[in-house]
């Protein structure tokens, strides 16, 4: 370790205060930083500080997105074998899908960092760490042969307009990851939607019945799938969203650790519920009396809520708002869902919906503990 | 017994090197200082000449904005040096004790004791500077009849000292203090006590007894107003520190300013952690002679606790208020990977992301490094589960950083000093410093709002 370390010191001179790299140094540092946590010291107010700092707060993230990654990776490679009838091990589904998702995470990953190093640079700040998440997160909402050109182009999309162009990590309304996907959704429709994208090399293939649930029904179709497979996650979607089995998984990681907020997580799915099982009395269309059960199952809905409704910067950040914002994401995910068929997935625009309005639920949040303060202030001097 | 106060979000760090209940006297102390830094919102205004002789309670600066507040010297000697900063600023005078005069005030029969004459002694004597002033925590103003005092002996920081130990030679004192703060205000002096535990304090005459129970910030005033009687706009309390009633009393004892400071030393790096009496300003080397410390390794030495406290060079001098001197190894080494989740779970963390919650029974060992760097604030929660009064930290911050002065004022910039923020600071993921904007937003609203 000692050894690394001045090796590292060494490496690092050329990039110190007046010297010849110092307006690099960021990018350094980023380096440097993620094999050791610096000798820092406080400097000034509290003397000792907590171990939790936000590269660890991001990588817990990441280990709750492992779960649903890899049965995303397997998952690939299931529905690409089910659908050629080949026979297939587990191990052949997993490099299949591997030999699709891993150029899309590397790709995500070098476009995203080079956006982030250049600003890091530019705006002479360190390397925020939310990128690591982010970054991971764009590959796993997408279908799975979308060509990487339009990942990358995504990825610059969403860093460049969705977080940068607002000051960077902190500073944006909408989720970033989202705002790629969304992008591409709206820039390729046809490889964002249809029938025959959510399988991958489906073009290769005849006779495709590759489509989404939420697709299907939205069509007037009938769902062929048992509740347990929905909610295992053996179905068609993007990569990583469609099992909730293993998206519940990474709830608990984040639950547990408090990194991500219960507070949102159960108010989408008490909000989504309650819509769905009141579309469920109701009944007029198919996906209006789809079961409200399957609805939390079902598409993207799971692993929106789970991972993106709770980004911190983007959500709600009041407790009392957090409530407000979870809930009413489940509400008009449902009823994008069962009014808008030309949009049979729902979350994502609902939570990039919400993501606007947060700041508003914020808003009235706290302007209720200040209008407290002010009647208190009143009432003093009333009775004074 | 009844709970008056019981606070439920925050949390008690728990520290190795807690001060054994042994009392010692400090070895002498050959310098005393005086910091105007300790006062908040003070300008000084020299009264002395470095060489000049000084008796023991002699002003030795006084306010800009107010000539009556007087600052005195601790000791009798002689003026040694006026350190300076930055533009001239003075950073503290330095007085070496030698044997000399006490100044001696002439102290009215007690049934004659009023509020104007007490306020007199209180300014005359040097003693008016225990007094601290919410909003702001900034020196007493003379001009202001207060809505109440508080005296706070429910001590909940890391470390921080048992007040009934520390004053238990003093009861008397305490009483005598209390009575002459009691006519200085209208309602009855506020007395904050442990609900767990039920000493002396109890028996105080005159007082309004407020039992407090949960963890740090429990025992901060801004806490107890909050929950007790939270200030308004316009409004102003006062807060005593439980030792400063005991300096008080003795001054209308005997008319001397007593300047008795009973500190207890502790930390890791102190070897006999123990309660030290000495006088305010004394060396900290008059202290760490007695409780000695590792010197095997550095260290930092901080006046207060090590949520809020100020770092001091070994050998500098105490701070006026500050009854705890803590003292840590210092933390500038590197941790490989030690970013990771579940990794050097021996570091206290109030986060789920470490294991130390499993490991804190015997007190943990702290140093002074960051754990990382400033970023930008992205989590949002963790505040609010340290804060423990009806007011949102983060976005109080944020309109202190904005300059937002109708913001602050809305959100209760009134309700707060720097220190509440002390654990906020501590457990921020973006290591913000959340204590230097409150106190640069406390500074801007004195600018700005008088």
């Amino acid at each position: 370790m000692n050894f690394l370390r001045k090796k590292l010191d060494n490496l690092k001179r050329p990039f110190g205060k007046g010297q010849k790299w110092e307006k690099y140094a960021p990018a350094i540092n980023a380096f440097d930083t993620f094999l050791f946590v610096p000798n820092h010291t406080t400097h000034t107010g509290a003397h000792i500080r907590d171990a939790v700092d936000l590269k660890r707060t991001m990588v817990t993230v990441i280990i709750a997105l492992m779960p649903a990654l890899i049965y995303g990776i397997y998952n690939t490679g299931y529905q690409h074998f089910i659908q050629t009838e080949e026979a297939f091990t587990f191990l052949d589904a997993f490099v299949h899908g591997s030999w699709k998702i891993v150029p899309m995470i590397i790709v995500s990953y070098v476009v995203g960092l080079t956006i982030e190093f250049i600003f890091a640079v530019y705006r002479g700040h360190e390397v925020n760490e939310g990128y690591l998440v982010t970054g991971l997160l764009i590959p796993m909402i997408m279908p799975v042969d979308i060509p990487l050109w339009m990942v990358a182009i995504s990825v610059a999309f969403a860093v460049l307009i969705a977080k940068e162009a607002f000051g960077g990590t902190g500073m944006n309304i909408l989720n970033p990851a989202l705002t790629a996907r969304a992008f591409a959704f709206f820039a390729y429709p046809t490889y964002m939607s249809g029938n025959k994208v959510w399988v991958s090399e489906a073009s290769n293939i005849d006779g495709i019945s590759g489509e989404t649930i939420l697709g299907t029904l939205a069509a007037g179709g009938n769902v062929n799938y048992s509740f347990f497979e929905m909610f295992q996650g053996s179905i068609p979607g993007s990569i990583a969203e469609t099992s909730a089995l293993f998206v519940l998984i990474g709830a608990a990681i984040l639950i547990f650790t408090g990194v991500g907020s219960w507070r949102i997580i159960l108010g989408s799915f008490i909000g989504a519920a309650l819509v769905g099982f009141l579309f469920n009395l109701w009944g007029a269309n198919a996906l209006m009396s789809f079961s409200w059960v399957n609805h939390l199952v079902v598409g993207g809905f799971a692993f929106g809520v789970v991972f993106m409704a709770t980004d911190p910067v983007s959500a709600a950040q009041t407790n009392k708002g957090k409530w407000v914002y979870g809930i009413l994401v489940g509400v008009f995910c449902i009823l994008i869902r069962v009014f808008n068929p030309a949009y049979p997935e729902g979350v994502m625009l609902a939570i990039l919906l919400m993501n606007v309005f947060a700041p508003t639920i914020d808003h009235y949040v706290i302007q209720g503990n200040i209008n407290k303060r002010k009647k208190r202030w009143a009432s003093a001097l009333k009775t004074a | 017994m009844s709970v008056g106060i019981r606070i439920h979000r925050g949390a008690t760090i728990q520290l190795k090197g807690e001060s054994e209940k042994i009392l010692s006297d400090a070895t002498p102390s050959k310098t005393f200082a005086l910091k105007p830094d300790n006062f908040f919102g003070i300008v000084p205004r020299l009264m002395v000449k470095e060489g000049e002789r000084i008796s023991e309670g002699a002003p030795v600066f006084h306010s800009k904005q107010d000539p009556r507040i007087l600052f005195v010297s601790p000791v009798s000697g002689t003026v040694k040096e006026v350190v300076r900063g930055a533009k001239r600023k003075i950073l503290k005078i330095i007085i070496e004790e030698q044997a000399g005069d006490v100044v001696t005030h002439k102290i009215p029969a007690s049934k004659s004791l009023n509020r104007e004459n007490i306020r007199e002694i209180l300014l005359k004597s040097g003693a008016w500077p225990f007094i601290k002033q919410r909003p702001y925590g900034i020196t007493a103003d003379p001009d202001v009849t207060p809505k109440t005092i508080y005296v706070s002996t429910y001590a909940s920081a890391p470390l921080d000292v048992d007040f009934e130990f520390l004053l238990k030679n003093n009861k008397e004192d305490f009483q005598k203090g209390i009575d002459v703060l009691n006519a200085l205000v209208e309602n009855p002096v506020i007395l904050s006590v442990d609900a767990a535990f039920s000493g002396f304090f109890e028996n105080t005459k005159g007082v309004e007894l407020l039992h407090i129970i949960g963890p740090h910030p429990a025992g901060n005033v801004s806490v107890q107003i909050h929950h007790h009687t939270p200030i308004n706009m316009g409004e102003k309390v006062w807060e005593v520190r439980p030792e400063d009633v005991v300096n008080i009393g003795r001054l209308f004892d005997n008319g001397q300013y007593s300047s008795q400071r009973i500190l207890a030393v502790a930390g890791e790096s102190v070897l006999q952690p123990q309660y030290v009496k000495t006088k305010i300003g004394a060396l900290i080397s008059s202290l760490t002679d007695i409780t000695g410390f590792d010197k095997s390794q550095q260290n930092r030495f901080i006046n207060g606790d090590v949520l809020s406290g100020k770092a001091e060079a070994p050998d500098g001098h105490l701070d006026f208020h500050n009854n705890l001197l803590t003292i840590i190894p210092e933390g500038n080494h590197y941790r490989m990977f030690g970013w990771l989740p579940f990794m050097d779970n021996k570091i206290p963390s109030l986060s789920k992301t470490s294991l130390s919650w499993l490991f804190g029974n015997k007190g943990y060992n702290v140093d002074t490094n960051m754990n990382g760097e400033e970023r930008a604030l992205v989590v949002t929660g963790e505040m609010e589960k340290v804060f423990p009064m009806d007011i949102y930290p983060m976005q109080l911050l944020k309109a202190c950083m904005a300059n937002d002065i109708e913001k602050m004022e809305a959100l209760g910039i009134y309700e707060v000093i720097p220190e509440d923020f002390g654990l906020i600071d501590y457990a921020s993921t973006s290591k913000i410093e959340a204590q230097q904007i409150i106190r640069e937003g406390i500074e801007l609203m004195i600018k700005e709002a008088g």
